[in-house]
């Protein structure tokens, strides 16, 4: 048979293969990365924020949190990006940086997440506790900051864990804006040039589309090690939560 | 043209896609269902192998974002069907495909947690009275797993509509496209956007009172998780 050819063939796709997976890890997973931080930093500040006006705040300021998120929770996060990016600039001639862009439409949604996470973790923290604070002479943002979040924050970890998963794999909705180079843009270009060099039945499409999707499962897969790591490390014996903080 | 005239233009086309989101929600919510309910049973019941197998199926398709699992079916596997001698998948079919296969890892997980929540006596019980596995798992175990399962798999049910826009990336006309096309074409792309987005945001809302409403009517007392915890 003829093997030699057989080789040849073997050695240039892996070579093809190779020149798609290399940027991934050099010009992909960075991007991903960075847009994945600013979001959840974004939604972790903001979420916060509208976790605390839900459970301690004035009625009419709550109504405005429930509502906040009720839109951010109804609304596609492939149109919340096109919102921020193509919306802004199109309509409002505000032109956000492909990232911003990007993280701004996916933390504001995350927000609305990670603030039922934060409230039900608040509510987990026995009201006591409040109680005890305000006893020992601390304010009320006193005992939120020193007593309340300490405990509530710790709680939120495994839920948190999962919002985390989610978030990674929304960055994916982001190749839709121009010029934003992450993991899945890069696919797609690999896509796209696979098959117009190999032509559109191109093989090698199906191969270069699973490694984008591994980087992925191992970002999900780390960051949760990761965070299981962190939870183990802040535990405090004794303060443990009974049950599960619900979603 | 003011946001409203624009808006009470476009509606009729972004109706029309609604239907095909609709319909594209409603494929992947029940064959998903399907094929989940089939995978819970499996890591529940099935031999330790299948079982994993079933397992690395799951963890794969919520691993992964959705937006690579449809490139894969539409752009990845036609190569493959084609040395099968099977024709590639129409962009509807795929986004069918796609929204089914990844829900179904979802609901999976789900229903295999509400299948766990029952106590293990209850199977006993009904292996007792004379009732082979099949029957208890189908007259005893699912009808309150279900029940169970109701909260989390509404959840599923606004996630699978919310996240149907991926068939963007299929190139077919859902909201989220056309809505993208009627952007491109008249250069208003926030008031086409924000037309869409409120198209979604009533149907979710809409279907979370429906599906409360659901939750309630189909609730025996005494049976709920909630009851169980007190």
């Amino acid at each position: 048979m003829d093997c030699v050819r057989c080789k040849g063939v073997a050695i240039s796709a892996a070579k093809l293969l190779w020149q798609s997976v290399g940027p991934l890890f050099t010009r992909g997973l960075p991007v991903t990365l960075e847009i994945t931080v600013l979001l959840l930093l974004l939604g972790l500040a903001l979420g916060t924020a509208l976790a605390l006006v839900q459970v301690y705040g004035r009625r009419p300021l709550r109504y405005v949190c429930v509502a906040y998120e009720q839109v951010f929770r109804g609304i596609p996060p492939l149109v919340t990006i096109l919102i921020f990016w193509n919306g802004l600039s199109q309509s409002f001639h505000i032109f956000l940086p492909g990232v911003v862009a990007a993280a701004l439409a996916l933390g504001l949604r995350s927000a609305a997440y990670q603030s039922q996470i934060f409230r039900g973790a608040i509510q987990a923290v026995p009201p006591g506790q409040m109680m005890a604070a305000r006893a020992l002479g601390m304010g009320k943002l006193q005992a939120i900051r020193h007593v309340i979040l300490p405990q509530a924050f710790r709680l939120a970890i495994p839920p948190w864990s999962n919002e985390y998963s989610g978030v990674v794999k929304d960055t994916a909705f982001a190749c839709v804006i121009g010029g934003l180079i992450e993991l899945t843009r890069l696919g797609m270009t690999s896509l796209t040039r696979l098959s117009m060099t190999h032509g559109i039945g191109s093989q090698l499409i199906l191969p270069v589309l699973i490694i984008v999707g591994l980087f992925y499962l191992a970002l999900t897969y780390g960051g949760n090690a990761l965070l299981a790591l962190l939870e183990r490390r802040l535990r405090i014996p004794g303060f443990e939560m009974k049950g599960k903080v619900e979603r | 043209m003011s946001y409203f005239e624009f808006v009470g233009m476009i509606m009729p086309r972004l109706l029309r896609a609604t239907v095909v989101t609709l319909e594209l929600t409603a494929i992947g919510i029940g064959s998903g269902f399907v094929l989940g309910l089939l995978l819970a049973l499996t890591r529940v019941y099935a031999h330790r192998v299948v079982s994993g197998i079933a397992n690395v199926y799951i963890q794969f398709f919520r691993a992964t974002p959705l937006v690579i699992q449809a490139l894969i079916i539409y752009f990845g596997l036609p190569p493959y069907l084609a040395a099968m001698g099977l024709k590639p998948l129409s962009p509807f079919a795929a986004g069918c495909v796609a929204l089914g296969l990844n829900s179904a890892a979802y609901q999976a997980e789900y229903l295999r947690g509400a299948i766990q929540a029952i106590s293990s006596g209850q199977m006993l019980a009904a292996r007792s009275m004379g009732m082979t596995k099949a029957q208890a798992v189908r007259s005893v175990i699912l009808p309150q797993a279900l029940r169970i399962v109701l909260p989390s798999w509404s959840n599923e049910l606004i996630y699978t509509l919310l996240y149907s826009s991926v068939v963007y990336f299929v190139t077919l006309d859902d909201l989220t496209f056309v809505s993208m096309k009627i952007a491109a074409k008249y250069g208003r792309a926030f008031d086409s956007y924000s037309a869409a987005a409120l198209i979604y945001l009533a149907i979710v809302v809409l279907l979370s009172r429906v599906l409360a409403y659901v939750e309630a009517r189909v609730r025996i007392p005494g049976l709920s998780v909630d009851d169980r915890a007190r």
